[in-house]
């Protein structure tokens, strides 16, 4: 059983914000938590407050009849800095604080959460909680059977150099005016807007089993769009500026006001662009646009609740269902196809060092040489293939986005691992005779059991002999999931690989939003669909 | 961290008036602001997930945000907490005055409102309030119930759901003396029934302020009919067709054409309701004369807030009057500059306005229906297909409202006025706005979620342009 946090964290308000923290897993009395609320302010991760509170809902849960609970004490602060042309539209800063309390009582769930903190509260929820369990028992057919783990304690931070919420609000919206001046020097550029969305949460959690672990995580989320207009037409370019689970660096790094003249420029070029033929086409995928591809049409699939339909009324099921006739069997892809699961990746949006069951992360493979292996999973899913896989653990994927949301399988980081022949995607353009060269995400449209598909980009180039011969506007390519794997006979080698991301991926109901990278080097799809998707008034 | 008293009444889920007003001014009076505004957006939510058959998740959780916008000379911004002691309260204010003094001055920037009228809306159903775990359970198990009858002989139907209750309260006041507060309940329901073959799915869904006016069993026996009809679903070639649309599949479609409705983009040029070489489209036929699409708080269909989140009053707005383009939404800075009168909800979409429940135009939207029912489309369809509802819907292009996206649970061949085979799901890419000038018939309009009321459509020349192999 858990003892007092109080006894072994120290509170210090400092430091740790300006330290490089590497990704080791550190005992919580050699680290300090980052400061919340600057100067002076008060540390809810290392408050004995939370141990208490936690405590609280365990053994109420406990009383009331649980033979399972985990509490999660969450707070975030969320800031976001957006500028239109010269002017800020929008400052602010947001912070919320609650616990959530899970019960599993005779194999149902309930789940309670309350801000409300005051004395007594954590009790009210976790009582509240069970009361839910027991009538969610009432419409069972199967207890929920929980994966094997080993108690856990400590803490983890994500490592920054510089945490982005202390950095001076000055900064950020000089960083933006800056960018979108620079974008409307170029002519036609009638409209700029940048932006960015900084997070820092912190995380406890604490279970029956006697984990008890406080996470500090840190995600950034740049963006920048252009609008060009022209005569009856107008033209937005958005550059694909990846969140990350980084620090203020990485946004300095991306050097938003030195580069935005070139990516507006990419606005205005497009009113140039031609609109495409429709028909069949080699299609070559950059980072920038892939990414996106393997998140809708491998890693959604690829979750064992949407396999076993309980994400049916919504975000729909999978065709990689059911599991029996799919493990070791479905060939997904070419042999070139290799996509890892993560949650350890650097800089990776789904890094943890502990999922919200206290499961260690790791990284497995989802489909190895084209062939499906592996789901994600949680404790609650593990032994639904355990008989398949013989992995009896949880791959760690359990995930809430809110103390106010429950826990359930959300996606790690899933990537396409790049080829052993190193390339880039200038080789791969040189040796394509017909093609179109797509970058960043555009639009995206994927059936609710991931077979068909239509994506589209930001800039799309034509490709003839070998050679870029143009600009292309109206392009989307639509497919079919195994058949487009199926096709993909070029990709790059590890020097092209690059790592993409979203900050909020729905699923669930209630929705929750999950932060996920995908990485991959660019790839080229043999004789796809190209569908045109202007049309005039 | 020493524990502050609670400022809910015991087993309170929200504020009540005044105790938002007491919490409001208790803000309003740390801040030395030139304006100040706070928002308080209190309440509960009641959740139970079913798939399998059986329950998987519920939860209820209470929060109550308190949003602090100061107004420093021409700068502002906001900061929001949930943590209510005074220290917390103090720091979000002064964290929202220091991010104010840092912004660099906003020339749009429109002052703070002082004290408005409005016009009450009772949107507080205590039964819907009162959906207790058990309560919720009890309709899982009528919506499973109902599923079994609907499904005739077929056994082992696979039912998902999720039943959805909110309770709570929004609030608004300003330095310069404006308070409102409205309190509002919703609850929505839905279930997906698949066959056990995995080739049928049948959906149905209902969401109302009132739960009464929900019935879970018409639902999940409605779903299993569609699931047990659409099994086996056969391919016909993509193209152009006739469409019989449900209510649900036009409610998927039309509130995106609301998204062009934003006056400033209109009048800068990248809108569809832009006119070639300057202006916009207001006055203009923009759709079929049948078309009337309006916003209305105080609508018994509709039941939303009657102020947003500045405070102003939210009033009843005619977008489409048939077919002709009436209205467009301004936002205050934007209507003071053309001359208009505001809109609400800053111009823009998202936010029932005062914060917290409720979505879409501030108001709701309704599209006025015609006297057909569903059936009688049917009926006077030669060759077409019927819709159950839509899919994943994405822009292609911002300027004709072009989308793309896949029909889902239940797509179907017409003929000779008869539904007479299950089709597999089509991917389209369609405009909803081009669509409103190739209808057929309106057909009755029914509540298809809360706030929103829509009616069935038929339509021409419908473009469907792939297959898709989902079930």
């Amino acid at each position: 059983m858990t003892t007092r946090r109080r006894e072994f964290v120290k509170s210090t308000a400092a430091a740790a914000a300006a330290t490089i923290i590497g990704p080791r897993i550190l005992s919580a009395a050699e680290y300090p938590l980052p400061i919340v609320t600057g100067k002076g302010g008060t540390l809810p991760g290392s408050d004995p407050f939370v141990d208490d509170l936690a405590m609280e809902a365990l053994n109420a849960a406990r009383d009331a009849g649980a033979s399972y609970a985990d509490c999660r004490i969450g707070r975030y602060r969320r800031q976001s800095v957006n500028a239109r042309e010269r002017t800020v539209q929008g400052v602010s800063d947001n912070e919320s604080y609650g616990l959530g309390v899970r019960a599993l009582v005779n194999g149902s769930w309930g789940f309670a959460a309350s801000s409300d903190l005051t004395a007594g509260s954590a009790a009210r929820v976790a009582k509240e909680a069970v009361r839910l369990a027991k009538a969610a028992r009432s419409v069972q057919k199967r207890p929920v059977e929980l994966a094997p783990v080993t108690a856990v304690r400590g803490t983890w931070a994500t490592p920054v150099r510089r945490d982005p919420l202390e950095v001076p609000l000055e900064d950020k919206v000089a960083l933006l005016v800056a960018a979108n001046e620079a974008a409307l020097r170029i002519p036609k550029i009638r409209f700029a807007q940048s932006g960015m969305q900084l997070l820092r949460e912190i995380k406890t959690l604490a279970t029956t089993d006697g984990t008890l672990t406080t996470q500090t995580f840190v995600r950034v989320g740049p963006a920048f769009s252009a609008t060009a207009i022209g005569d009856g037409d107008f033209q937005s370019y958005t550059e694909e500026l990846a969140p990350r689970g980084s620090g203020w660096e990485y946004i300095e790094e991306l050097d938003l006001p030195g580069n935005a003249a070139r990516w507006a420029s990419l606005a205005a070029e497009k009113l140039g662009a031609r609109s495409v033929s429709p028909g069949r086409y080699d299609l070559i995928l950059d980072p920038t646009n892939l990414w996106l591809t393997i998140h809708e049409s491998v890693g959604h699939p690829t979750e064992l609740d949407r396999a076993m339909g309980y994400e049916a009324n919504y975000a729909g099921t999978s065709f990689v269902s059911p599991p029996e006739r799919h493990i070791g069997k479905l060939k997904y892809g070419t042999e070139l196809m290799n996509i890892q699961a993560d949650r350890t990746q650097p800089e990776s949006l789904a890094r943890v060092a502990w999922d919200d069951e206290g499961v260690p992360s790791e990284s497995w493979m989802i489909i190895d040489t084209g062939v499906f292996r592996d789901y994600q999973t949680t404790r609650e899913q593990a032994a639904w293939i355990e008989k398949l896989t013989g992995v009896r653990r949880s791959h760690g994927c359990s995930f809430a986005d809110s103390w106010s949301s429950v826990q359930f399988q959300r996606m790690p980081n899933i990537s396409l691992m790049p080829g052993a022949k190193e390339q880039s995607l200038n080789d791969i353009v040189a040796a394509t005779d017909n093609g179109i060269v797509v970058k960043n995400r555009g639009s995206w449209s994927i059936d609710h059991q991931r077979y068909n598909f239509q994506f589209s980009g930001q800039v799309f180039h034509e490709v003839k002999g070998g050679k870029i011969t143009g600009m292309l506007k109206d392009v989307a390519y639509q497919s079919n999931t195994p058949v487009f794997w199926n096709n993909m006979d070029m990709i790059g080698g590890k020097s092209s690989y690059w790592l993409g991301g979203s900050f909020g991926d729905g699923k669930g109901e209630p929705g929750q939003s999950n932060s996920v990278s995908h990485g991959c080097p660019p790839a080229r799809f043999r004789n796809v669909t190209i569908v045109n998707t202007g049309r005039n008034t | 961290m020493s524990r502050p008293r609670s400022l809910l009444a015991p087993d309170a889920t929200h504020l009540t008036r005044e105790a938002a007003r007491a919490l409001a001014d208790r803000v309003l009076g740390m801040s030395t602001a030139t304006d100040t505004r706070v928002n308080i957006t209190s309440g509960w939510q009641g959740n139970t997930r079913f798939a399998g058959g059986e329950i998987t998740t519920s939860g209820g959780i209470t929060d109550t945000i308190v949003s602090v916008t100061c107004t420093v000379g021409k700068k502002r911004a906001s900061a929001s907490t949930n943590v209510l002691d005074t220290e917390s309260l103090q720091r979000t204010v002064a964290t929202a005055m220091l991010l104010a003094k840092l912004s660099p001055d906003d020339n749009e920037l429109m002052g703070e409102l002082g004290p408005q009228q409005y016009t009450p809306v009772n949107a507080y159903i205590d039964k819907t309030a009162d959906l207790t775990p058990e309560v919720r359970a009890t309709a899982v198990k009528a919506v499973l119930a109902g599923a079994a009858n609907g499904s005739g002989n077929l056994k082992d139907l696979f039912a998902a759901g999720f039943l959805d209750a909110r309770a709570g309260a929004g609030a608004v006041a300003t330095s310069k003396g404006l308070f409102a507060y409205h309190r509002q309940t919703a609850v929505d329901l839905s279930t997906t029934i698949r066959t056990p073959d995995g080739t049928g799915s049948g959906w149905a869904s209902g969401g109302a302020r009132d739960w009464s006016l929900l019935d879970p069993a018409a639902l999940g026996q409605a779903a299993a009919r569609k699931a047990v009809a659409s099994r086996n679903p056969q391919a016909i070639e993509p193209g152009m067709y006739t469409v019989v649309l449900e209510p649900q599949a036009v409610a998927d479609l039309i509130p995106q054409i609301a998204f062009g409705f934003n006056a400033r983009n209109a009048d800068e040029g990248r809108s569809p309701f832009s006119k070639r070489g300057g202006g916009t489209k207001l006055g203009e036929k923009i759709a079929d004369e049948r078309v009337t699409l309006y916003s209305d708080p105080s609508d018994p269909d509709l039941l939303a807030s009657p102020h947003d989140g500045e405070g102003l009053p939210v009033q009843r707005r005619v977008w489409v009057e048939n077919g002709v383009l009436k209205n467009l939404s301004y936002s205050r800075y934007w209507a003071a500059r053309q001359g208009r009168e505001p809109t609400g909800a800053g111009g823009g979409l998202g936010g029932g306005g005062g914060g917290g429940f409720g979505g879409g135009l501030p108001g709701g939207l309704k599209m006025v229906g015609g006297t057909r029912s569903i059936e009688e489309l049917i009926a006077g369809t030669d060759r077409g297909i019927l819709v159950t509802h839509f899919f994943y819907i994405r822009s292609l292009d911002q300027r004709t409202v072009m989308l793309t996206g896949l029909t889902r649970d239940g797509t179907f061949l017409i003929e000779k006025g008869k539904v007479t085979r299950a089709l597999k799901n089509f991917r389209w890419n369609e405009s909803p706005l081009l669509m409103l000038s190739k209808l057929d018939e309106v057909g009755k309009a029914e509540r298809t979620a809360t706030g929103q009321v829509m009616p069935s459509l038929r339509v021409r020349d419908f473009n469907f342009t792939s297959l898709s192999d989902a079930v």
